[in-house]
């Protein structure tokens, strides 16, 4: 067995058993169970690392985290179950457990990407060219769609060509520049995750 | 929630009922199984045996879309047994109210209904009111016209026999279900209820929840520790987002969006804020102006209230079948958007009957998807079936920090608002949500300022830089603290409120506060207090707490929790006249005689001096709800795709105001599609499975679509287990892995076997390969009338082998 410690452990046994209760249905190990164990579990002396408290992104039992981020790096290296936290006291399942590969995953695109009318293919854009195109389009639909009345007569001022669907998935002041952003441009079509 | 999780450890009594528990919040059951190894009770009650099960006392087998039925029984139960908290119905819900002579109710219908537009004139349900216009009651509760006399017509027509007859529970099951949850009716007794999306996605989804909380009235049990009505709400900020209102209905706090016709901020503040005569009645939505105005004072600083209030769009009603989730889609299939902003969600799997949503992203012009992974939406122009040379949509896929890299706070199902730290840097090139809107809006600002442009002020105006602080370039940039501050509002000016000084700048101490000339801002007056001038609340971890705290599980330093930090919300019902509580060995508050200890109680007046249920105009709990848009009470109806060409309740098969896409064919009692089809989860995956999809342990551990279905169903299609299958409906069709189980078992409906075929939601075709697809290719588009909410987890569906040619 490899020199480890607890925490390191107990997920590489969680991801052992989930493994064998399961039919995998194409072979292999996931690659984060490969061969960084030790390494990871050297890097998570204290000397090393930063811990910061978060809550799990999932559910709404909302679990406390505690998050331990490289200082070199600045990525983070383990995510756990906040022991002092009143709710979850240190316990997390399998998807607050798997908190970090949502995070640290090679698949993960750091980049932005762009399909044309009509492609086949994505395209690598940076940020800037995004949000003035974005820009742009919004612009655009909203300035042939603007309804300033409706069919009755009555004052609307409403955006009817754009639909804004999310986000859940967002913090509470995210949500609330989204909810002020989205009714500014005049949008009624606006609907999240609460309703389905 | 109105309890909140820690909570359920109070419990006597648990209901499970709508929901698994164990595997969809699988941290909330350490606190049901806590209250069971007290003595407490769990019944599981489901379409399908799950882990929530093997851990309950009792699991009873229900058909999906048959709750009414078996809750309306119990409702017909608790009244013959006279299992009600007496003094609670009477003192504290309108059981004695007298309902107006224009009600009526015939053949499953209730008078006012109007066959032509399938709703309802909801005046004909009107409360009789005396000359100063408050109801007139009958605390003896014997007028023929009085609520609890109407609702023990009503439900005597849920006899047993004829809920087993529909919903395939028996009678014995039903006797063990009434008899143990009804044992909580008792002043120092606690039940509650677990529910989720088993409830809420049906075409009566608010009605199934309105009838549990008709229980929970009649047996005394919200307001109370180990009581109330819990809805565990699904992702991690469903309950913040949607107290922030990103639906089509709703501003921040629960405010109502402005309809065309509201033309001034008086008028819509006068068509919302309800008049109570009655001294006794809080009636807390009478200070709606002060809300509305200081929302939008946080919207647009540089106006007055009445200027800012011009700048929001009015729509023509609130009607969830012109407006919500499914008429959206269905507008965009038709063409009728040019663009589309789709944030951290994948709806190409999400949204019923996914083949249309699908179609529906190619008649868009442009779409911008902003998500951790790419997913079926980014990607749906590549999708199955899909010819990208045909597709116009101009896409956008904009990868976004995750939850651990940025701060910001979260509000949980029990309405904890909890701050997250910033840990690693954002990943790549990406940045925070917040950024995004930001610096979308300064682009669409500085081009309306110089090209002009429709009505342009409502965003050149925006106040924005309330939400931004100048970052080390001296650029403006969007800061979460700045933006949890606005949220909770400032004072605009030097004022003075209540006999106390502020000056401009200081925080808002709480909603007391708020105004209604503009004095001051609140992004969401049920947030104000959370962040006062002293320090962010919701970043407290302090586990601190007075003996009574202690007692009932309360957290009162731990984080925050709207509103104003009470933890269980009704509470003022948990004590009697006095203020000294039903349950004294699990008091939530109590009056010691010059002040309340405990939680922070439903408003701080002296005891008996106001009636409980302060959100209500009347101040009583609503066993009769005269404001749902299908009936002031739960009536069944079968679920718009069915087995059964009867029922036997009334003539009215359908709920006849549900949600449904004109022309769309359903498949009622069709032999192509004669199994119930349901949808689920499981723990390793979540929602369409667009995060976890992408990684590796949660993958490993569910691989791939499966349906689960009965040893006599597989035996009725010779499948094995194991077996490739197709599952097919009037919309579509996917292949699965057959998973023969006792789990499932065949209803008894009517004398007839009655077979459900289960899938969960979590796969697309984008990853993991050989994973299979949405099971919202199978559903249909018709929901909830009030919500709009997809009637998900009840449909027709067939199910054979796999061969060559199928999908
Ligand atoms: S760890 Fe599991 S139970 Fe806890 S919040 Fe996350 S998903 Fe929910």
């Amino acid at each position: 067995m490899m020199n480890i410690n607890r925490r390191d452990f107990v997920k590489l046994t969680t991801a052992a058993a989930a493994g064998i209760a399961a039919v995998p249905a194409f072979g292999g190990l996931g690659q984060a169970f490969a061969n960084t164990a030790e390494e990871r579990a050297k890097q998570l002396s204290p000397k090393w690392t930063q811990q910061t408290t978060s809550v799990c992104a999932f559910c709404s039992v909302g679990c406390g985290l505690l998050v331990n981020t490289d200082l070199e790096t600045k990525r983070a290296v383990n995510v756990e179950g906040n022991p002092d936290h009143p709710i979850n006291e240190g316990a997390l399942c399998a998807k607050g457990a798997a908190s970090i590969q949502m995070t640290e995953n090679p698949k993960r695109p750091g980049k932005f990407l762009y399909r044309a009318p009509y492609s086949g293919e994505w395209e690598e854009k940076d940020w800037n060219f995004c949000k003035t195109r974005i820009a742009q389009l919004i612009k655009k639909s909203r300035d042939e769609s603007f309804e300033k009345k409706n069919a009755k007569g009555q004052v609307v001022n409403r955006t009817m060509g754009i639909a804004s669907l999310g986000s859940a998935a967002l913090d509470n002041e995210e949500c609330y520049a989204m909810h002020s952003f989205m009714r500014s441009l005049g949008l009624v079509y606006v609907e999240h995750q609460a309703r389905i | 929630m109105t309890n909140h999780w820690n909570d359920l450890q109070n419990s006597d009594c648990i209901l499970i009922m709508g929901s698994n528990a164990a595997e969809n919040h699988p941290i909330s059951f350490k606190w049901a199984v806590k209250a069971q190894k007290r003595g407490a009770k769990i019944i599981h009650v489901d379409p399908r045996f799950t882990r929530t099960s093997a851990r309950s006392d009792a699991y009873i087998p229900l058909r999906s879309g048959t709750d009414i039925a078996v809750l309306g029984g119990m409702i017909n139960y608790l009244i013959k047994n006279k299992r009600y908290f007496h003094k609670y119905m009477v003192d504290y819900t309108n059981a004695s109210f007298i309902v107006g002579k224009d009600f009526d109710f015939k053949d499953g219908l209730f008078s006012g209904f109007d066959s032509k537009t399938n709703s309802y004139d909801k005046s004909k349900w009107a409360f009789e009111v005396d000359d100063k216009g408050i109801p007139k009651q009958d605390k003896s509760l014997q007028d023929p016209n009085c609520v609890f006399q109407i609702l023990k017509k009503h439900y005597a027509r849920y006899t047993p026999e004829k809920v087993s007859s529909i919903s395939g529970v028996s009678v014995k099951d039903l006797e063990l279900l009434y008899d143990t949850y009804t044992a909580t009716g008792k002043p120092n007794k606690a039940g509650t209820i677990m529910y989720a999306m088993g409830w809420t996605q049906h075409s009566v989804g608010v009605q199934n929840i309105r009838a549990m909380a008709m229980i929970q009235l009649m047996l005394g049990n919200i307001g109370i520790a180990g009581g109330g009505v819990n809805a565990l709400r699904g992702e991690c900020n469903v309950q913040g987002s949607t107290d922030y209102a990103l639906l089509y209905h709703i501003l921040p706090g629960y405010l109502k969006t402005p309809l065309a016709g509201q033309d001034s901020l008086e008028q819509y503040n006068n068509t919302y804020t309800p008049k109570s005569n009655d001294p006794e009645s809080a009636n807390w939505w009478q200070h709606y102006p002060k809300y509305s105005a200081s929302l939008i004072k946080a919207m647009y600083s540089e106006d007055t209230p009445e200027q800012g209030y011009q700048y929001l769009p009015r729509l023509d009603n609130h009607k969830a079948s012109q407006y919500s989730w499914i008429p959206l889609i269905d507008r965009m299939y038709e063409g009728k958007f040019s663009g589309s902003l789709i944030w951290g969600m994948n709806p190409a799997c999400s949204s019923s009957d996914s083949v249309k949503t699908r179609k529906a992203l190619g008649k868009l012009d442009w779409m911008v998807n902003v998500n951790l992974f790419q997913c079926e939406t980014s990607d749906f122009w590549k999708g199955p079936d899909m010819d990208p040379k045909k597709i116009k949509t101009e896409t956008f896929f904009i990868p976004c920090a995750s939850a651990i890299e940025k701060e910001g706070s979260v509000s949980n199902s029990g309405r904890w608002m909890q701050w997250r730290y910033k840990g690693p840097d954002a990943f790549g090139d990406v940045m925070t949500d917040g950024h995004y809107f930001h610096e979308i809006w300064e682009e669409l600002k500085a081009l309306y300022e110089k090209e002009g442009g429709a009505y342009p002020e409502p965003i050149t105006h925006l106040s924005f830089d309330n939400m931004c602080e100048e970052n080390d370039h001296g650029h403006m940039e969007f800061s979460a603290r700045k933006t949890a501050k606005l949220c909770n509002g400032w004072f605009t000016r030097d004022v003075e409120v209540k006999g106390k000084k502020f000056k401009k700048g200081q925080q808002v101490p709480s909603f007391a506060y708020l105004q209604t000339d503009g004095s001051t801002t609140s992004g969401n007056w049920l947030y104000c207090n959370s962040v006062t001038d002293d320090e962010n609340k919701s970043m407290r971890h302090d586990a601190s707490q007075t003996k009574e705290q202690a007692n009932i599980g309360l957290f009162p330093n731990w984080t925050w929790c709207w509103p104003v930090n009470r933890r269980i919300l009704y509470n003022r019902a948990s004590v009697d006249e006095k203020g000294q509580p039903w349950a004294p060995k699990k008091a939530v508050i109590k009056w010691n005689g010059s002040k309340w200890i405990g939680d922070v109680p439903d408003g701080g007046w002296k005891p008996g001096t106001r009636h409980p249920f302060i959100m209500r105009k009347n101040g009583f709990g609503q066993l009769y709800g005269p404001g749902r848009a299908d009936g002031p009470l739960p009536e069944y109806y079968e679920p718009l795709e069915c087995p059964v060409k009867t029922h036997p309740f009334s003539k009215t098969l359908h709920n006849p105001t549900a949600v449904q896409i004109k022309g769309e064919e359903k498949a009622v009692c069709d032999p192509r599609f004669p199994f119930v089809g349901t949808t689920y989860r499981v723990t390793e995956h979540w929602q369409t499975g667009s995060m976890t999809r992408w990684q590796d342990w949660l993958v490993e551990a569910e691989p791939q679509m499966f349906v689960e279905i009965s040893p006599e169903l597989a035996k009725l299609r010779g499948i094995e287990n194991g077996e490739k299958v197709t599952v097919e409906s009037v919309r579509g069709s996917l292949w699965a892995i057959a998973m023969v189980t006792e789990r499932i078992q065949p209803y008894n409906i009517n004398g007839t076997d009655v077979h459900m075929v289960g899938m969960p939601w979590h796969y697309g075709w984008v990853t993991p390969i050989n994973g299979g697809d949405s099971a919202n290719i199978v559903t249909p588009n018709v929901g909830d009338p009030n919500t709009g909410i997809p009637e998900y987890k009840a449909f027709m569906v067939n199910i054979r082998k796999w061969k060559e040619g199928d999908k």
